[in-house]
């Protein structure tokens, strides 16, 4: 029987303890003692979401493929167990063995959100590893803590934490890390000759080896390297061609009902769209697809090995995909027998996703999603999203004719040079959609009443967009202007049919600070999480004046991270790293957004990004 | 063609929740290739019934559920198949076919063994004397205890529905209703004999494990669910 690191009076006095135990099917199991590397592989949050995450399924089958490597999984406990770990001092553990996470060689952290960034310190607290780097000695008493993940692009407001950081995908240059640990574990180096090795291997960056100086005005003056085996820049790590590694073979299966409870398909990485906001969408550049056939052999296989009853397309643009009806046509086919759901995200609304998804869906029981982002066209051209209003009303007047009546319309508030029109106009696009319902389907043909739900998030600049020199709206400023766009719909002749929400603002001037911080926002993150901050991206644990005390302990002001507009020449905390797309391009685009000029996508025009240096993907298409 | 699966759950997969187990099997399914009968519609789900869901924190080694197949497969192969795809601590322990005309396990269930250990640190000090306590208690001619709803509150009479409480080495064993009408906890039959001794009841003194559920035949006579179906060859 498998030991368990909780006892069963714990387990049956908190919630959901499944989450706890590991044993899923198709769970790695190996000899911890015949092991050279244990690594410990987390998502700070709850197992639920955690288990919902790809990335950590791919490097997890990629490092148990080693044989020197066992990697295991390690999620936040909820703030039920937390509690119960503290009170009792027990050592957070790791899935697989039970073991504590402290006797691992590796801790890798996940680095999703910036709202998860107080959990990382509750998993560093209850690993009972010290929260800095600097304290954790010059031995391999306790794990390297790695960080990797979209916010390792700017890793700075975690670099007091973090042993070294993972900058890119995942699967290039993880076995030469682990290869340069044993040899350093071998030949009885120390942990900062270990450190020094690594920060000799691309794409990884080691916060201790670089010195910052900041000028009177609180904005960087210098980032410099202060150990001699630590680069200048740090180039991320990309794979450049997709089929060449291997993908999951055998997923794990979770006894839980988890957020994506089913088979997902990865079929393209990057986007040749540039909106301008979107982080994404910038740093995975560039575009590199999944030939078909390599597709149609994992789903096949990721489908018998789990059992799921729905298949999901993963990508951030699917409609781009160049094979996406041969491949659709194949997965209808093979889901039909096995009756098995598909599911399409990210499908750019036009006769032909409508036509899948008239063979894949319950019409009567879905709803279309729209992206416009914004309420105008010029606003549109600002953040460059392609996307028209007259493309978006012929796609909803051939849903309806197709038989959909709901429509779920997303928006952000807060967008640079954003005017009172553009606000507006996220209620009277909404109206005209629902016009489009009642003029073009007859009366006796409806099913009830058009349902229109148009949502709003607050738009937060990030690191290597074109928009990483824009000021950020304040709480009050994003809350007037919902206010404004709710008062426009309630003013629309067919309000019934309307429904708007928006985000909260709290949470995003926070995650607009976190960022785009620095690394004196790592003493502010320290001051919330011991102050009790928590879970903050879940609505119900998140509470702001944990932070504002924080603030003010640490004696920083957040308006300095988020409503200051940046000159074009500052020097930025993440500048050291190159995620592909030079700052020249950035510039550019910020400077294109200002004057209301969108810019091609990738198929049509290149726009010099610097992606292609990288010698691969879209930029490559037709071209060899 | 109908068929009885009988399985086993162990050690750590007690904390895995009823729903959850139903899940795990409908993926169960697919993963071993059974050819499960679907129910007809736009989202057609397996046909598959469980016979008497299992508290968090029991274990068992006589869990039932029924299901439809489109073709027929020797219950050898069935279970082979299945168990190769098992999480580490269920066990398929048997397929069996079922006459046609049978009714599914939950409407016939009528009644379930239960062996409760006591876990570390919780074992009676003068065991002797707490099993003596016990006869005595399952010796009333009622046990009549205070039965709880949302709305109201009752008075019951546990006695006819415990059919057998004995001691088992230093284990307790019991008999007792199971099912839609009068569906009795093992917890809920210690709890009274705690109560009747003027103990506080201790939550987690026992590890209950469900050792077989019955359901009533023809002749009215409760057997083992397995009982009701033959082997396939």
């Amino acid at each position: 029987m498998r030991r368990l690191a909780l006892s069963d009076e714990i387990l049956l006095s908190i919630q959901q303890p499944a989450r706890y135990i590991g044993g899923e099917v198709n769970m790695t199991v190996k000899d911890p003692s015949q092991m050279d590397i244990r690594f410990a592989m987390c998502f700070p949050d709850v197992y639920e979401i955690g288990m919902s995450h790809l990335g950590i399924q791919i490097l997890y089958h990629m490092f148990n493929r080693r044989e020197d490597t066992y990697c295991e999984r390690v999620y936040s406990p909820w703030t039920d167990l937390d509690k119960v770990m503290r009170e009792e001092k027990i050592p957070l553990f790791a899935l697989e063995s039970q073991d504590p996470v402290k006797d691992f060689d590796f801790l890798g952290i996940t680095l999703q959100y910036e709202m998860c960034y107080t959990n990382v310190l509750q998993i560093l607290d209850l690993s009972q590893i010290p929260l800095h780097s600097r304290d954790r000695g010059d031995s391999f008493q306790f794990p390297i803590v790695i960080g990797g993940g979209p916010c390792a692009y700017n890793p700075e407001p975690l670099a007091e934490f973090f042993d070294l950081f993972y900058i890119g995908e995942g699967e290039t240059v993880y076995g030469q890390l682990l290869d340069a640990y044993k040899e350093a574990k071998k030949k009885k180096k120390s942990r900062r000759e270990f450190l020094e090795m690594a920060a000799r291997i691309p794409g990884i960056y080691v916060p201790a080896f670089y010195d910052v100086t900041y000028r009177e005005d609180g904005t960087i003056q210098g980032f410099k390297p202060n150990n001699p085996h630590a680069p200048a820049k740090v180039t991320k790590e990309l794979v450049v061609d997709m089929d060449s590694v291997s993908y999951i073979e055998k997923p794990l299966v979770p006894f839980q009902k988890v957020t994506q409870d089913r088979v997902v398909l990865e079929i393209q990485r990057g986007c040749i769209r540039g909106c301008r906001f979107c982080q994404a969408g910038n740093v995975y550049r560039p575009l590199r697809e999944h030939g078909v056939e390599y597709l149609k052999r994992h789903a096949r296989q990721l489908l018998e090995s789990t059992g799921h009853e729905e298949i999901s397309l993963s990508s951030l643009s699917s409609s781009d995909y160049t094979h996406l009806p041969e491949l659709v046509d194949f997965l209808i086919e093979e889901c039909r027998a096995k009756k098995v759901n598909i599911s399409l995200p990210s499908l750019r609304i036009d006769a032909f996703s409508l036509d899948v998804m008239s063979k894949v869906q319950d019409v009567k029981k879905s709803s279309l999603t729209f992206a416009p982002e914004a309420g105008s066209q010029r606003l549109r051209d600002v953040i460059n999203k392609g996307l028209t209003e007259e493309v978006i009303l012929q796609g909803a007047m051939e849903a309806f004719q197709g038989g959909w009546n709901r429509v779920k319309l997303y928006f952000m508030l807060g967008l640079p040079t954003e005017q009172q029109e553009d606000m507006e106009g996220i209620a009277l696009l909404s109206e005209k959609i629902a016009e489009v319902y009642y003029d073009t389907v007859p009366k006796e043909q409806r099913h009830g009443k058009v349902q229109i739900v148009a949502s709003s998030s607050f738009f937060v600049p990030k690191p290597f967009t074109p928009f990483q020199w824009a000021k950020m709206c304040t709480k009050e400023e994003f809350l007037d202007r919902a206010y404004l766009v709710k008062n426009k719909f309630r003013a629309m002749k067919n309000f019934k049919s309307l429904k708007y929400n928006w985000h909260e603002a709290d949470v995003t001037v926070l995650e607009g600070v976190l960022a785009r911080g620095d690394r004196k926002i790592s003493a502010v993150v320290e001051a919330a999480y011991r102050n009790g901050a928590l879970f903050d991206s879940w609505s119900e644990e998140f509470d702001n004046s944990l932070w504002m005390k924080a603030f003010d302990q640490c004696g920083i002001d957040p308006d300095f991270y988020t409503v200051r507009e940046r000159g074009l020449d500052e020097v930025f905390p993440w500048d050291f790293i190159d995620a592909g797309v030079s700052r020249e391009f950035l510039k550019r685009e910020w400077l294109l957004a200002q004057k209301g000029q969108a810019s091609p996508n990738c198929r049509q025009r290149c726009s010099g990004c610097g992606a292609r240096d990288f010698g691969g993907g879209v930029c490559y298409e037709d071209k060899d | 063609m109908k068929i009885r699966i009988k399985f086993s759950k162990q050690g750590a997969m007690k904390f895995v929740g009823h729903l959850d187990i139903m899940r795990y099997f409908q993926k169960a399914m697919r993963r071993a290739g059974i050819p499960i009968r679907y129910s007809e519609g736009f989202s057609p789900h397996q046909i598959m019934s469980f016979a008497a869901p299992l508290g968090v924190g029991l274990t068992s080694i006589g869990e039932y559920f029924d299901i439809e197949v489109t073709d027929s497969m020797s219950s050898e192969a069935m279970n082979d198949r299945l168990n190769q795809v098992m999480a580490d601590e269920i066990q398929v322990l048997s397929c069996k076919k079922l006459p046609d005309s049978s009714k599914n396990a939950m409407s016939i269930v009528c009644r379930a063994d239960y062996r409760l250990e006591f876990r570390d640190k919780y074992a009676p000090e003068d065991p002797e004397g707490f099993f003596e306590k016990l006869a005595g208690f399952y010796g009333q001619e009622a046990i009549l205890i205070t039965k709880k709803t949302k709305k109201s509150q009752r008075e019951m009479d546990l006695k006819p529905l415990i059919y057998r409480l004995e001691r088992q080495g230093n284990a307790i064993f019991m008999q007792v209703s199971t099912g839609s009408v009068d569906n009795i906890k093992p917890e809920s039959v210690m709890e009274a004999f705690y109560e009747s001794c003027q103990w506080e009841y201790p939550k987690f003194a026992f590890q209950i494990q469900r050792q077989e559920v019955y359901g009533l035949n023809s002749q009215g006579k409760p057997i083992p669910l397995e009982e009701f179906g033959e082997d396939i060859e």
